[in-house]
């Protein structure tokens, strides 16, 4: 229980100052942080394998990604105003209807589901048996989505070469 | 006589914990584990920088440090006293908290590699389930802990290396995943301590290790490859290449900090070669039957070292290599390879026993290598080099 409060801290301060402070590569740093805290409450939950993907994925690849994204596309310097968006009242709005939503539906979830006497044990073999046996199709699915996504972006780049010749 | 020996530092670790309270038991021991792997390769790491040092001086035609102590053995202690009692300079313009952050993440994200890391036999941290894709996940940490340090120091010769040094660490890490992605096929578990049961099996005196099928050779090779550049060594080492960077990603780091981005280095390499031994070359087991007395831990630590010989020959004879020429190795040859080194290990399997399966998997990977090479040094220019300036 201390662990999981240790943890809650950590992810909500990380998400918190991701969204508060003013240099971009902070809030980036912040995020990836808020990241870690995320996978090691799947790790405290049993989760082996979503809990080292989220670390593989997330901290790995995503926040090189948009710390890539910041470097590239604006400078990095920390703006003198506020950091707070005029339309900040909206976003709150929209905030908390989407917590909400999903607070609902996870909170529903446990009617829906037939009552399990003891917490269910996932290892990362019986993940892996479930992805190549059962949910195959959807699997390939998703490569094949993600191939093509691959290629858009390839030819995207390659267009914007050719043009600036 | 031999098998107390084999486990001597179990052994060791039940005796110091039965002088314990219970209570007290569990974590004991893990703090003794965690001790044990530190000190043994920072110890590791004072080796292979003397190795380094003295080989390197050898092959470059120089002696190498010979002054303090007999032979100079003594040199890695003069080294770390004086890192520990340098001035710690930290420009004024750079962003502390980072600053300070980046190489104390470094050296933590590294040596949590070892805890899955199978060190001889009984001799796993934590024996997990999923230890590849843990040790995986801990080196894709490493990449954040360089853009730190590259972007805290706010100089563009240190942002230029942390950038060289995240794409490139990117771009290997792919092959380096595929590569090992082979012998989970081959096993069909993520365990790295199932890795090395599988492999300490002997046919006629001779050892199992993957590095003995045609696409365990193959992928094997790829490995070695994305492993040198997914440490930053020679002749994968842009992101430091003191002549353009001065050093790259820790330009701006003195004393003791430095000193932790050089311990960082070398723990990786170290802790790459034994993910490497580990997967391909049997892990603790022993080369040959008859060998199985000796000491599992020695046989590891000894393949260990022998990888580091190995890096710093290569240091010693490859010149470095351009941004371009890393890219295009990268993406148009070892990937393409490690992917069709996927399929002929699922060809393998379904080919069943024989000779066949030999010859079918050898002539793929061999034609592919040698087509591929080809094509790729064809549209290779090799002339005087251009340059193109920004417009």
């Amino acid at each position: 229980m201390i662990v999981f409060w240790i943890l809650a801290v950590v992810t909500v301060a990380g998400a918190l100052s991701a969204m508060l402070l003013r240099n971009v590569v902070h809030c980036a740093l912040a995020l990836t942080v808020a990241f870690a805290g995320l996978a090691l409450e799947f790790l405290r939950l049993d989760a082996q394998f979503v809990g080292f993907a989220q670390i593989l994925v997330y901290v790995g690849a995503v926040a090189i990604l948009v710390v890539f994204a910041i470097l590239l596309t604006r400078s990095s310097e920390t703006p003198q105003t506020g950091v707070f968006s005029r339309t900040w009242l909206a976003g709150l709005v929209v905030a908390a209807a989407v917590f909400s939503v999903l607070a609902w539906a996870v909170l529903q979830s446990g009617a829906a589901l037939p009552h399990e006497s003891a917490a269910p044990q996932v290892t990362v073999a019986e993940v892996g048996n479930a992805l190549m046996s059962r949910y195959v199709l959807p699997l390939e699915i998703v490569a094949v989505l993600l191939t093509a996504a691959m290629i858009g972006a390839v030819i995207v780049a390659m267009h914007e070469k050719k043009e600036a010749k | 006589m031999a098998n107390t020996l084999d486990q001597i530092f179990v052994l060791l670790q039940h005796w110091i914990l039965s002088l314990l309270p219970v209570w007290l038991q569990p974590l004991a021991g893990a703090l003794l584990s965690v001790i044990a792997i530190i000190v043994v390769f920072a110890a590791l790491f004072a080796i292979s920088v003397l190795l380094e040092r003295k080989g390197l001086g050898r092959m470059q035609n120089r002696i190498g440090p010979n002054r303090v102590g007999p032979l100079g053995i003594l040199q890695p202690v003069a080294d770390g006293i004086k890192a520990l009692i340098k001035e710690d300079v930290v420009p004024y313009n750079a962003d502390h908290v980072v600053h300070f952050l980046a190489p104390i993440l470094l050296v933590v994200v590294v040596f949590m590699g070892y805890a899955v890391l199978p060190m001889g036999r009984n001799m796993t941290f934590v024996p997990m389930d999923a230890g590849l894709l843990f040790y995986f996940a801990m080196g894709a940490s490493a990449e954040l802990s360089v853009f730190m340090a590259g972007w805290s120091s706010r100089n563009k010769y240190s942002l230029l290396g942390a950038m060289r040094a995240i794409a490139q660490m990117i771009s290997y890490e792919v092959p380096l995943l595929m590569s090992s992605v082979v012998v989970v096929m081959m096993t069909g578990s993520l365990s790295l301590d199932k890795i090395v049961a599988v492999q300490n099996q002997y046919t006629w005196g001779l050892p199992h290790w993957f590095i003995f099928t045609p696409m365990g050779l193959a992928a094997f090779l790829m490995f070695a490859i994305a492993a040198m550049a997914e440490t930053n060594r020679s002749p994968f080492d842009l992101p430091e290449s003191e002549s353009e960077l001065i050093a790259g990603y820790f330009t701006e780091y003195s004393g003791f900090k430095f000193a932790e981005f050089f311990l960082g280095e070398y723990v990786a390499m170290l802790s790459i070669s034994g993910l490497g031994t580990t997967l391909f070359l049997g892990g603790w087991s022993a080369p040959l039957e008859v060998l199985s007395f000796v000491p599992s831990w020695l046989w590891f630590f000894g393949k260990i070292m022998l990888s580091i010989c190995v890096y710093i020959w290569l240091r010693g004879t490859f010149p470095r290599l351009r941004q371009d020429q890393l890219m295009n190795f990268a993406w148009k040859f070892v990937l393409p390879m490690t992917l069709l080194n996927l399929i002929v290990a699922g060809l393998w399997r379904f080919l069943g026993e024989g000779w066949l399966r030999w010859v079918v998997c050898s002539a793929i990977l061999l034609a592919a290598y040698i087509i591929g090479g080809r094509t790729g040094m064809k549209s290779e220019h090799f002339g005087p080099r251009s340059y193109r300036y920004a417009e």
